[in-house]
């Protein structure tokens, strides 16, 4: 399993490193043992069944949760054993879009992209207010910056979360469930936005998501999680896996169930 | 609506067949399942179904054959569902017991009492464990405060100021007024059987403006601020609003917690004033009406009887509170769990705690205060 890893970002650089990771909400053992590599440039998915851990995964990947055990790096750098202004500047190269958005409720969506930048740059408030309208109008958002996430739809809320996520040209990119709560074709214009992401800026991708249409579109790199062994099972390019996998639950998950029928 | 009716034939052979007659409703009465296997003998080992004249069914119908099923697998019965009708068997099939998801396992077992023991005592000492370091995070990020190191936005605190300070003064008139009134005629009740109604003013002067005039600010103020900082707070971490400003390299603490404290520390004070003036009008609204007092006999007995020692015990009660209500809803808040529940249960939980805190707090002021002979 870890080779076929190994073998899927194979000339590439490493961008993350999970080593025997064990994920726990106190002493209660979610998911123990994860080890694989994200490559540079890779759309890499998280994947498995309602509630086994890929949200909390997600958590662990973008700093907010310390690893029970084991090590996650960026660039061989471990963010836990860092210093705070270390982590500040790993900090700095990630953009996350949560499930629901998470837009802070008392600014306006330009106050909400705005935020990061003002932190982390000295840019002069002109040319702050230029790049929110530009990335906001990426997402096709032009024209909302003085609306309030109240004021907005559960999709566009989703998509100004993404604006959000891109303000600082971040290189790590973490989707949290992207396509719920999307329209068929709204989630397919994000897929495209995050296949164009990577390819034109070279960001490394990763999602969260149980969406099989959007891990076959987008996915050339995963991982799959399997609650009832509470490790990972599968690890890979996707559409290799369909092909290749012996695992029954791993076919049974990329086929909607069907391949184990006809098995 | 026909009647339901179960018949048992025990005619053939090892055979227990059981004829399904009429309507099996919910609204219809049903047999008891546990009735049926009763009366056959210890020969018949296998159970089959006529259901010919079955009318209508419903839930009524598949609970029955559920209890059924489950008598017939404790007592080694095997059951021959082709006499059902098919619609009857898919359903029975997706209840079965073989389809459910196994491994559940939630609150099965009732733990032996010294563990529950053990349990909430570690419960208790990991709460109080995250009272205090959140205590030690507010104390550093005030640190950095003064240090000009803090990130927060003005606006916020601005915002925060205005809705406890401005907005919060219908409610602080209304109350003060009133409880300089109660305790103005509480007062007269006793001091006009000696003729001494003139004393109106000092008890009520000093009550007020000692005690009464900040713990009632305090109260109204941790039922009308604190709920509504644990609220938003808590809000916050079920939208994972908090988990996007820690992605983003801001303390919630420095961003969330600290504008909404400042604001009541500056605001409380000004407010307490503002409620030993109301207070002080309500007693003389009683003392000039009711008792038969001169405005300016009021004015002059309320003068004499308080000093700046008074008024500034007061204000630092105040300031206590200030910090306390607004410890309570921030932290009920950012303690709060990623449901629509568990807000209300903070909203709560911050009132309760500012409350409890407030009375203790005034306790040891008053004690410590009476020591020093201040």
């Amino acid at each position: 399993m870890s080779e076929s890893a190994d073998r899927s970002s194979r000339g590439k650089e490493a961008v993350i490193e999970v080593r025997g990771l064990e994920m726990s909400y106190g002493s209660f053992v979610l998911m123990r043992d994860l080890t694989f590599t994200i490559g540079r440039g890779d759309i890499f998915i998280i994947m498995g069944g309602s509630g086994c851990g890929k949200s909390t995964l997600l958590k662990h990947l973008v700093g907010l949760k310390r690893p029970a055990k084991g090590e996650i790096l960026y660039d061989r750098v471990s963010y836990w054993d860092a210093e705070p202004e270390e982590q500040d500047s790993l900090k700095r190269r990630f953009g996350i879009l949560f499930q629901s958005g998470a837009l802070w409720s008392s600014m306006t969506l330009a106050e909400n992209v705005a935020m990061p930048i003002e932190q982390y740059t000295s840019l002069p408030p002109g040319q702050i207010r230029e790049l929110v309208s530009y990335k906001l109008s990426l997402v096709g958002l032009g024209g909302f910056e003085d609306f309030y996430p109240s004021e907005i739809s559960g999709g566009m809320k989703k998509r100004a979360g993404l604006a959000r996520a891109m303000a600082l040209d971040p290189d790590l990119l973490f989707f949290d469930e992207p396509s719920a709560g999307l329209d068929p074709i709204s989630a397919r214009l994000l897929d495209d936005l995050i296949i164009e992401l990577s390819e034109s800026l070279g960001t490394t991708v990763v999602v969260v998501t149980h969406e099989l249409a959007s891990i076959f579109a987008i996915g050339n790199n995963s991982v799959f999680l399997d609650p009832d062994v509470k490790t990972m099972i599968a690890s890979g390019d996707p559409k290799r896996l369909l092909k290749e996998s012996q695992d029954p639950k791993v076919i049974n998950f990329l086929t909607r169930g069907e391949g184990a029928r006809q098995k | 609506m026909t009647p339901s009716e179960l018949k048992i034939d025990t005619s053939s052979e090892g055979v227990l067949l059981v004829s399904l007659a009429g309507d099996w409703t919910l609204q219809s009465a049903i047999p008891a399942a546990e009735g049926v296997l009763k009366g056959a003998s210890a020969q018949k080992r296998r159970l089959a179904f006529e259901t010919g004249k079955l009318a209508q069914w419903d839930s009524g119908l598949l609970i029955f054959l559920a209890n059924l099923f489950a008598s017939c697998r404790r007592d080694g019965v095997t059951v021959d569902q082709s006499g059902l009708p098919d619609g009857v068997r898919k359903l029975m099939a997706l209840a079965s017991p073989e389809n459910q998801r196994s491994g559940v396992s939630h609150g099965s077992a009732r733990q032996p009492f010294l563990a529950r023991v053990a349990d909430k005592t570690f419960a208790v000492l990991g709460g109080v464990r995250e009272v205090l370091a959140f205590l030690g995070e507010v104390t550093v990020a005030f640190g950095r405060m003064l240090r000009g190191k803090a990130d927060f936005r003005r606006l916020d605190l601005e915002l925060t100021i205005q809705e406890t300070g401005a907005q919060a003064l219908g409610i602080v008139t209304l109350i003060s007024l009133l409880v300089g009134v109660i305790l103005a005629f509480v007062a007269a009740i006793q001091l006009k059987l000696f003729g001494a109604q003139i004393y109106v003013a000092d008890v009520v002067g000093i009550g007020i403006v000692r005690v009464m005039g900040a713990v009632m600010t305090g109260v109204i103020m941790s039922g009308r601020t604190g709920a509504a900082f644990a609220a938003q707070l808590g809000t916050m971490q079920v939208n994972e609003e908090i988990d996007a400003l820690q992605t983003l390299g801001f303390s919630p603490v420095e961003f969330l917690v600290l504008p909404r404290m400042l604001a009541l520390m500056l605001m409380m004070p000004l407010l307490c004033i503002y409620s030993d003036l109301m207070g002080v009008l309500g007693g003389m609204i009683v003392g000039v009406g009711l008792l038969d007092l001169g405005f300016l006999e009021y004015v002059n007995e309320t003068r004499k009887a308080l000093n700046l020692t008074h008024f500034l015990v007061g204000l630092f009660h105040c300031f206590v509170f200030g910090i306390l209500v607004a410890v309570a809803g921030c932290l009920r808040g950012i303690q709060c769990d990623r449901s629509a529940s568990a807000v209300g249960y903070a909203a709560t939980s911050a009132v309760v705690t500012a409350i409890v805190c407030i009375v203790v707090a005034t306790a040891i002021i008053t004690l410590s205060c009476q020591v020093l002979g201040i």
